[in-house]
């Protein structure tokens, strides 16, 4: 690493625009407009994909090969009624989609999500301010969303004990023993790339791997790669980890009472984190973004590839049953994981 | 000669192909052994293949199964026995049907109904003909029976309507007039479908 000296970092400050609330504010704002957006286009991509895999058309009649499905889709779940069993606990049961839902959201603020822009001067009240690419600049990133996304375990947890219904409590059951186990394999695997780099920081994550192809973590860390996929997929609820909601065992698992919107959280909040992951394995893994030129196209296209995997995952394995779950995870991944650091620290000391 | 012989149902040629299915390790060491095998064998990603080559061929090689069914419709076997169809005289355009009753008394469950009289040339005509869509269970004796191929089974299998009367009278079913040239003979019970070659395929078995 070149010195730099502390005029030079004094500079450089001075001349970064300034984060101001408003920036934040819209960027949330962006966030949450287009991640909703783009979740919702996801469920018509996973269709799509799904049934081109079976050699399907998938969705064709709402619009031009079925674009405008998503719309059809929103209009239903938001007109549909929406349905609190007699002996449900209400709160609870009212309250457990929104959790999920909003963990999901929160855990992006610490993403980076788009590039970095200012408003142009032309536009009333806002013009001028400067739109940060990521909401909140953590230092502590990776810690921040990762803890986002555990706590988002509450809204199948709740949302399964709150509904008076054995197929919830089966699920909730699940979504404890899955979340809660896989927790420790997606923060052991990231942890051996944590201490390569030795920051917490997605910017710095991005910067570490900055130069080419030959520089990303995934070919110093290709077993770490491999694991947080495997937990990435536990975490997000996908085949073939799906036991959360496996429809032939526990009929919905813990959405199995929900309808309506608050069922549609729960869907959002799902291909929410899916982006989530994929935009960590992007950029921890796969080198990010780069800020010139065509930088924030490779990790669309990145983040895309991700998103395309586990839609192709779902269409092509079967998924795995719950004690094989949990002897992959404590007998398999996990130990892996720890040797894994642990070699990566003896390279590191010697 | 013995009831063993009759008894023994294992006939054929006898020339099974036992599967070597391995063994359930028992040992720690040959559970781990299994373990590492079944991880390092590119099982998943054949998977992964089988269905990516699927998609490539439904997008990229027209192997698209889907039939957008009231827009696309699949041929249909002439030997299918739908929504019966009165057939013309080609020369004349007249209705083939001669009023002569076999239809009618061959017809098991007793639906068609029709009437007659002697026309001012003296020949038979068809004054009534309903078939009672209710009853009818499309066994197609009155296509077999009827000794001009007047009265045969056509392609028409969409039989929801507000009313049976909408298929079952004698004008309904007649071949339009001016659609003479477009009046296909009927092909008989033993014909082969239009597409007959393409549904031709090794049996699974083979593969």
């Amino acid at each position: 690493m070149e010195t730099v000296t502390y005029t030079q970092v004094e500079t450089f400050v001075n001349n970064l625009p300034e984060v101001t609330a408003a920036g934040v504010w819209i960027k949330a704002i962006i966030i949450l407009a287009i991640i909703s957006a783009v979740a919702g286009f996801g469920t018509y991509l996973e269709r799509k994909v799904l049934a081109f895999m079976q050699r399907r058309l998938g969705p064709m009649h709402v619009g031009p090969y079925g674009l405008l499905q998503i719309i059809a889709d929103g209009i239903k779940l938001f007109t549909k009624e929406d349905i609190v069993p007699q002996n449900a606990n209400r709160l609870i049961f009212m309250l457990a989609p929104v959790i999920t839902a909003a963990t999901a959201f929160i855990a992006l603020a610490a993403v980076p999500v788009f590039p970095d822009f200012t408003v142009p001067e032309w536009i009333p009240v806002l013009g001028g301010t400067f739109v940060p690419s990521i909401a909140a600049d953590l230092n502590i990133g990776i810690l921040f969303v990762l803890g986002t996304m555990a706590a988002g375990l509450y809204g199948p947890l709740l949302a399964g004990m709150a509904q008076a219904n054995k197929w919830g409590i089966i699920g909730a059951a699940r979504t404890a023993i899955q979340f809660l186990s896989y927790e420790v394999v997606t923060g052991l695997s990231i942890l051996a790339p944590i201490m390569l780099v030795g920051s917490l920081s997605f910017v710095d994550f991005n910067n570490a791997q900055a130069g080419g192809i030959e520089n990303w973590i995934v070919w110093k860390q290709p077993v770490a790669f491999i694991l947080f996929l495997i937990a990435g997929f536990a975490e997000t609820n996908r085949t073939p980890f799906d036991l959360l909601e496996h429809e032939a065992e526990v009929v919905s698992g813990y959405a199995t009472e929900y309808s309506g919107m608050r069922w549609g959280m729960f869907f959002i909040g799902e291909y929410a984190n899916m982006i989530t992951i994929s935009i960590i394995a992007a950029i921890v893994f796969l080198g990010g973004y780069s800020e010139e030129g065509i930088g924030w196209l490779t990790i669309i296209l990145k983040v895309g590839f991700f998103f395309f995997l586990m839609l192709w995952v779902r269409a092509s394995w079967p998924h795995v049953r719950p004690d094989q779950l949990m002897w992959l995870c404590w007998k398999v991944l996990m130990p892996i994981a720890v040797i894994n650091v642990v070699i990566t620290g003896i390279v590191m000391m010697v | 000669m013995g009831l063993e012989q009759f008894k023994n149902r294992n006939v054929g040629r006898q020339d099974y192909v036992m599967l070597d299915l391995g063994h359930t390790p028992e040992t720690g060491m040959g559970k781990f052994k299994q373990v590492v095998r079944r991880t390092v064998k590119p099982e998943l990603f054949v998977g992964l293949w089988v269905t990516f080559r699927e998609m490539i061929n439904a997008l990229f090689r027209g192997k698209m199964h889907t039939v957008k069914y009231p827009l696309e419709k699949l041929p249909i076997s002439p030997r299918y026995r739908a929504i019966h169809e009165m057939l013309r005289l080609l020369e004349s355009g007249h209705y083939r049907c001669i009023g002569c009753g076999l239809c009618e008394k061959i017809c098991i469950s007793n639906c068609i109904a029709m009437e007659t009289r002697y026309d001012e040339n003296q020949r038979k005509e068809v004054t009534e003909y309903t078939i009672n869509f209710g009853r009818c269970i499309f066994c197609g004796y009155c296509a077999e029976v009827c000794p001009e191929l007047a009265i045969v089974h056509g392609p028409r299998y969409e039989t929801a309507s507000e009313q049976r009367a909408s298929f079952s009278l004698f004008e309904d079913m007649l071949t339009p007039k001016d659609k003479l040239d477009m009046q296909k003979e009927f092909e008989g019970f033993g014909a082969v479908s239009p597409n007959a070659d393409e549904n031709i395929k090794k049996t699974p078995l083979a593969y």
